[in-house]
């Protein structure tokens, strides 16, 4: 196949005109616009496939393919081209983002159907989708950034697509905001990668990073500011304030956006600038911190959550947590965080699209406390639901179990010189299996399992239990609800996900899934834990066990109260996301409102003072000059006669 | 006694000028040959052709520009190098993009050109040519001498060929600016101004011809810049001479002080030819003035620099200010031409290698967004009292809200305007860093400080427009800009009672056209007694938003509700020039390197 590459720039093309049209085209696109993005998203997944097979047909040492696009700028001592580059990394990227992307398009169609603007929905739809392939397939972190900036525009987007809601609005401000943050650590980067390499281009870092020519400071310093770019993309401590409330999107982006692809963005800038980290034994360490500190808040936070997506959002936290405690382990955790993102972004995304479904079928109410015993009426949302759930316990075969277990042997390895690390990452790492399997299970039962906790109309008694404080007010009947499963178009992505959530770790790690990303990650020698691999397996398993048994103790068979019941302080501080938005309000927020204050005042009484002062002298001056344009062809003359003689007269004195 | 000797001539390097003078000569055969109904066909599309032609001789002549420098021609009356062809390029597209907003009738049938120009404004003679539907060709072969005389100039290499370009690129620009079929007094009043000053400048330019040649005993620039090699007692009738040429140059540039005219004459004659002076003249004279500055004098750079400094800061900071304060869109587009003047005068000051490709690149931005802008204008319309025909809509009260009813043009209007105000990703970006970085390269930084400083107070007249674009509700909400000015406040409440029309201005239709009427007794006039006097309207009837201040019931517009016609030539015009800006502004690559490779001077 000649010259396949060629096609690349395609992938980010094609979906981008479509969104370009959409937008542009207006309500004209009302009717088939959502089928045009569609189409393009599937165009983009063929054109992605192709690409793979061809790159599967090379040996291994060939599959890193740089595609030049041209020169985008020049600029004195920095020429920057726009170019692709074609690994297995990018490409395992490209697969995940199109193939989910698509499916999730496919829902929507069915999803948004009654939405006024579902055409604009699918014009940013396939506007992140663009933005997320260049941010994949760029070759230099330049063009990286500007693909990293579509994906956090669309996604701002989409958080606030019913802006008319101001909570909404304020969640898409809130994650534009978090993320900024983070970008000022890659701008960061950039700068100093620039100052010491001379270059941004992939090739040219990992040169000068492997080659010995940056310093470990330096490598400290661009991988810890790249580690605050990708906590701000990735919602990990302390950025993930922004991740829960992002749920305000429609459920569809939750899947795909702050499920599946765009949240893992920051592992995959970790992953992609290995040569970086490798060279940085201290940022891998804060890397892995950050990663275990997010792992185990968001499984806290998971456990406490009434809302189905917020749950949801807090499990996607914990697990781009082992994805990053993974990828600061080095070389024998990057395949594995690639892994875990890969398997992750299947079953999180399915469980969301089931979360739609079952937010479909009960008129959008989200809190689990309302539902109950919905197996029987929503079967292949549960059945789908279920399989996502088993394969995020880690349940073998299922999906989760292959890569998550793979990160938690990869924790237990030892590094020299600090053994201490094995047994606090390598536990923190179980544990947390042990209380994602607790909260998942919640989740799964409360809302399929049990006693049904919402009413149809008909059993008057049965469901209108003392309404819960929060979403409904206090005395008013729990809200009817005639629960059905979804259409065709929801369900066939559903299904699609949640088949890959079973088999698809079973099929990527005998294929040596890990061994395909070798020619990125680098060959990484087997290293045996400190504890025996079956030791780890089964450790594991118990644990998983024991965090299902206890959910299903609580949750299936006992009653759930409507009612929060008040709980435990750990409880009620989860309910509140540990309290980081209090934290970021008297942390940042309210020393940056007094801080603004008073640069406003001082604006208002100095900057804007003269400002005010040089427009009003600039209008004053310009009154004053227009008195001389007095329409008099004679004054005009005399005018130029003027000039002639003062600057004739200037130039013979100064010249004399 | 040498006997003449006819000088070998290159006609190929000649070629643009005559394709362009030749077809001129042609459209006068046709004006005297050809019924009417056949010239308004074929002089638009002969003038096209000719300038279309004229471009793909400059496209024919490049590759050998760039290998070998450059030929002189006719002994070097006439020296074809880098800067003279791509000057010569960039005159022809922009004469071009003029000639198709020029050629633009689709507004209700009627051109910007008046039907019959020789008519008494206000007659029954005027009022019957109208009727009869007559147009007056003769604008395009006037046009074409014009770009000839262009051409010419920046290529002249002695000091009589720069004088006979001057004229015959000015003596059709005298006729044209008094053609507007809108507002005839005010046409005619600024042909008449510009012929006079121009006149006087001419004439200084012609003392400095002479003193030069005293000086040197020579006309040819070679040989003048020869003789100012060694010093001798004549040194001041060299710098005399220098600074009188210099000067009669800066007057075609718009340069301050020798500006005044250009207000008065850009708002009185036709839109669209405003648009060909204020782009094509001024690339043309600044050609002339980058090889004479770079070229002739270029040893006299310690005398002559303090006078180009002054010129320049004064030119910058003269047009900007002024232009803040303007209510009217055609002056203040012209008070921003001679704040790009300066500028542009920047880069020239520089005398720095990098000078040269930079003025050029500037002056092609700067002459695509102006005629755009122009363009722009021309298409923004009301529809006028009577029989006469709709009118351009020039009161900048007017243009509120005129993104509700036509985004595109808009549009295009503010990217204009950005690009005027130098912001990153338009072209004027690029032009402006391009001369400032010559200036600072040429150790003429200071000029480079006031160009910014400039620029940023330029930025706030131009995007008050954009916001009266976009976020100033329609006509007469008075919701106006923070500092608006006094006849701001006025013409937004004459426009109050949409529709109606005040006595003054009803009576001053009556007489001749559409004039607005300043009771005000300081307005005056150069025209002597008036027509619009003859006719019976209020004595003293002169420019409309004349500068003169205070203005306070001037201006007063009789507004039918503002629209714009978008569609035919001046369209597409306006559609190449904001495409041209965009793409230039992101990729300017091709170009800069276009230019720069030929932008060097022969000696």
């Amino acid at each position: 196949m000649p010259d396949v590459e060629a096609l690349a720039p395609a992938l980010v093309a094609v979906p981008l005109a479509a969104a370009a049209l959409l937008l542009v085209l207006g309500r004209a696109a009302d009717r088939w616009g959502h089928w045009l993005a569609v189409l393009a998203s599937w165009a983009a997944f063929v054109v992605g496939a192709v690409l793979a097979l061809d790159l599967l047909g090379r040996p291994a040492e060939e599959r890193v393919v740089d595609v030049t696009v041209g020169r985008w700028f020049d600029a004195g001592s920095l020429a920057v081209d726009a170019g692709i580059r074609l690994d297995p990394l990018s490409i395992t990227f490209v697969l995940l983002v199109t193939f989910v992307g698509s499916l999730i398009h496919v829902y929507s169609v069915a999803y948004m159907a009654h939405d006024r603007d579902r055409r604009r929905f699918f014009a940013y739809l396939n506007l992140f989708v663009a933005a997320m392939l260049l941010l994949v397939l760029a070759d230099s972190y330049l063009l990286l950034f500007v693909g990293w900036e579509g994906v956090g525009l669309a996604s701002y987007l989409l958080i606030g697509f019913w802006n008319h809601r101001t909570p909404y609005a304020v969640a898409g401000k809130k994650a534009f905001v978090a993320n900024r943050v983070g970008d000022i650590g890659l701008l960061v980067a950039m700068g100093l990668l620039l100052a010491h390499v001379g270059a941004l281009d992939f090739a040219s870092v990992d040169a000068a990073a492997r080659s010995g020519a940056l310093s470990e400071g330096t490598l400290t310093a661009v991988g810890l500011m790249l580690l605050l770019a990708a906590c701000g993309k990735s919602a990990q401590f302390p950025l993930q304030s922004w991740l829960g409330d992002a749920m305000a999107g429609p459920t569809p982006v939750s899947a795909l956006i702050h499920a599946a692809t765009m949240v893992t963005a920051g592992v995959y800038l970790v992953v992609r600038s290995a040569s970086v980290f490798d060279g940085a034994p201290t940022a891998q360490l804060v890397v892995v911190v950050v990663g275990a500190i997010t792992l185990v808040f968001g499984a806290v936070v998971g456990c406490a959550k009434d809302d189905l997506k917020k749950a949801l959002a807090a499990s996607t936290m914990s697990q781009i947590g082992y994805m990053m405690l993974a990828a600061g382990l080095g070389p024998v955790g990057y395949a594995y965080a690639i892994f875990h993102l890969v398997t992750h972004g299947f079953f999180k995304a399915g469980m969301f699209l089931g979360a739609g479904s079952v937010m479909h079928a009960m008129d959008d109410e989200v809190d689990m406390r309302r539902f109950g015993g919905l197996a029987r009426l929503l079967p292949v949302t549960a059945v789908t639901f279920g399989l996502g759930w088993l394969a995020i316990l880690g349940v073998p075969p299922f999906a989760g179990f292959f890569s998550k277990d793979g990160i938690i042997e990869a924790a237990f390895v030892p590094v020299e010189g600090a053994p201490w690390r094995a047994w606090v990452f390598g536990l923190v790492a179980l544990l947390g299996a042990g209380v994602t399997a607790f909260y998942m299970s919640r989740l799964f039962f409360m809302t399929f399992a049990g006693r049904r906790r919402w009413s149809d109309g008909h059993d008057e008694g049965r469901g209108t239990a003392p309404a819960p404080a929060g979403a409904h007010p206090v005395g008013t009947p729990a809200p009817v609800h005639h629960p059905h499963e979804a259409p065709l178009l929801m369900v066939v992505p559903m299904v699609v996900l949640a088949i890959g959530s079973a088999v698809l770790g079973l099929v990527l790690a005998t294929r040596g899934f890990t061994t395909w990303l070798e020619p990125v990650t680098g060959h990484a020698e087997h290293e045996e834990p400190v504890l025996p691999v079956p030791v780890i397996i089964a450790a594991t398993l118990v644990v998983v066990a024991a965090g299902l048994a206890l959910a299903a103790l609580r949750y299936a068979r006992d009653e759930v109260p409507v009612v929060p019941p008040v709980g435990t302080a750990l409880t009620r501080a989860a309910r509140v996301d540990l309290y980081q938005d209090a934290v970021n309000d008297a942390a940042l927020v309210e020393p940056g409102t007094h801080l603004t204050r008073t640069l406003v005042f001082a604006d208002r009484a100095a900057v804007d003072g003269a400002a005010v002062g040089v427009g009003a002298l600039t209008v004053r001056a310009g009154t004053a000059a227009r008195r001389a344009q007095t329409g008099l062809v004679r004054s005009y003359a005399a005018t130029t006669l003027l000039g002639v003689v003062v600057l004739g007269g200037v130039v013979l004195a100064l010249g004399s | 006694m040498n006997g003449f000797v006819a000088p070998e001539v290159a006609w190929g390097a000649l070629s643009p000028v005559l394709v362009v003078l030749g077809a001129a000569v042609l459209g006068v055969l046709v004006e005297a040959f050809a019924p009417p109904a056949a010239r308004r066909i074929v002089q638009p599309l002969l003038a096209l052709a000719a300038v279309a032609g004229a471009l793909v001789a400059v496209a024919l002549l490049w590759g050998d520009v760039e290998r070998t420098g450059g030929t002189v021609v006719l002994g070097g009356s006439v020296v074809l190098d880098g800067p003279a062809l791509v000057t010569q390029g960039v005159v022809a597209l922009l004469a071009l993009l003029s000639l198709l907003v020029l050629a633009d009738r689709s507004r209700a049938g009627q051109g910007a050109i008046a039907p019959l120009v020789a008519a008494v404004p206000g007659s029954e003679t005027e009022r019957l040519a109208r009727r009869r539907g007559l147009v007056q060709t003769e604008v395009y072969p006037l046009v074409l001498f014009a770009t000839g005389g262009m051409l010419v100039f920046p290529a002249a290499g002695d000091l009589l060929t720069l004088f006979v370009a001057l004229e015959v690129l000015s003596l059709p620009l005298y006729l044209l600016s008094g053609t507007a079929r809108e507002r005839r007094l005010l046409s005619q009043e600024a042909s008449l101004k510009y012929f006079l000053l121009g006149a006087f400048a001419s004439a200084l330019l012609l003392f400095g011809i002479v003193l030069l040649y005293g000086y040197a005993g020579s006309l040819r620039y070679a040989d003048i810049a020869a003789a100012t090699a060694d010093p001798s007692a004549l040194d001041a009738l060299l710098v005399l001479g220098a600074v009188l040429v210099l000067v009669g140059l800066l007057f075609k540039v718009g340069a301050v002080p020798f500006h005044s005219w250009t207000p008065d004459v850009y708002q009185g004659a036709p839109t669209p030819i405003t648009g060909f002076m204020a782009a094509c003249t001024k690339v043309a004279a600044l050609g002339a003035l980058l090889r004479f500055a770079y070229v002739v004098v270029p040893g006299l750079e310690w005398d002559l620099a303090p006078m180009l400094w002054a010129v320049a800061i004064v030119t910058m900071v003269g047009g900007t200010v002024v232009a803040a304060v303007q209510s009217d869109v055609k002056r203040m587009l012209a008070y921003s031409s001679i704040a790009h003047a300066g500028f542009l005068l920047t880069g020239v000051v520089a005398l720095d290698e990098l000078g040269v490709g930079a003025v050029l690149f500037y002056g092609l931005v700067y002459g695509v967004a102006t005629i755009g802008a122009f363009g722009v204008v021309a298409m923004v319309r009301q529809s006028g009292p009577g029989d006469a025909g709709d009118l351009e809509a020039t009161d900048l009260a007017q243009w509120n809200g005129l993104a509700r009813r036509h985004p595109l043009l808009a549009l295009a209007f503010a990217v204009f305007l950005l690009s005027f105000a130098g912001i990153p990703l338009t072209a004027g970006f690029l032009g402006k860093f391009g001369v400032f970085s010559a200036a600072v390269a040429g150790g003429a930084w200071p000029l480079a400080l006031v160009g910014v400083l400039t620029s940023a107070a330029a930025a706030y007249f131009y995007v008050r427009v954009i916001v009266r674009m976009y976020f100033t509700g329609g006509a007469g909400t008075g919701d106006e800009a923070p500092v608006a000015t006094a006849d701001d406040a006025a013409a937004t409440q004459d426009l109050a009672p949409a529709g109606g029309v005040p006595g003054g201005a009803a009576a001053a239709e009556s007489a001749g056209g559409r004039l607005p009427v300043t009771p005000d007794a300081r307005g005056v006039t150069t025209t002597g007694p008036s027509p619009a006097a003859a006719a019976g309207a209020p004595a003293g009837a002169t420019t409309a938003v004349l500068d003169a201040p205070p203005a306070p019931s001037g201006a007063v517009r009789a507004a039918g509700p503002v629209r714009a016609v978008t569609s035919g030539p001046a369209a597409v015009a306006v559609g190449l020039c904001l495409v041209a800006t965009v793409l230039v502004g992101v990729l300017p690559q091709p170009v800069l390197d276009l230019v720069g490779r030929v932008a060097v001077f022969l000696p």
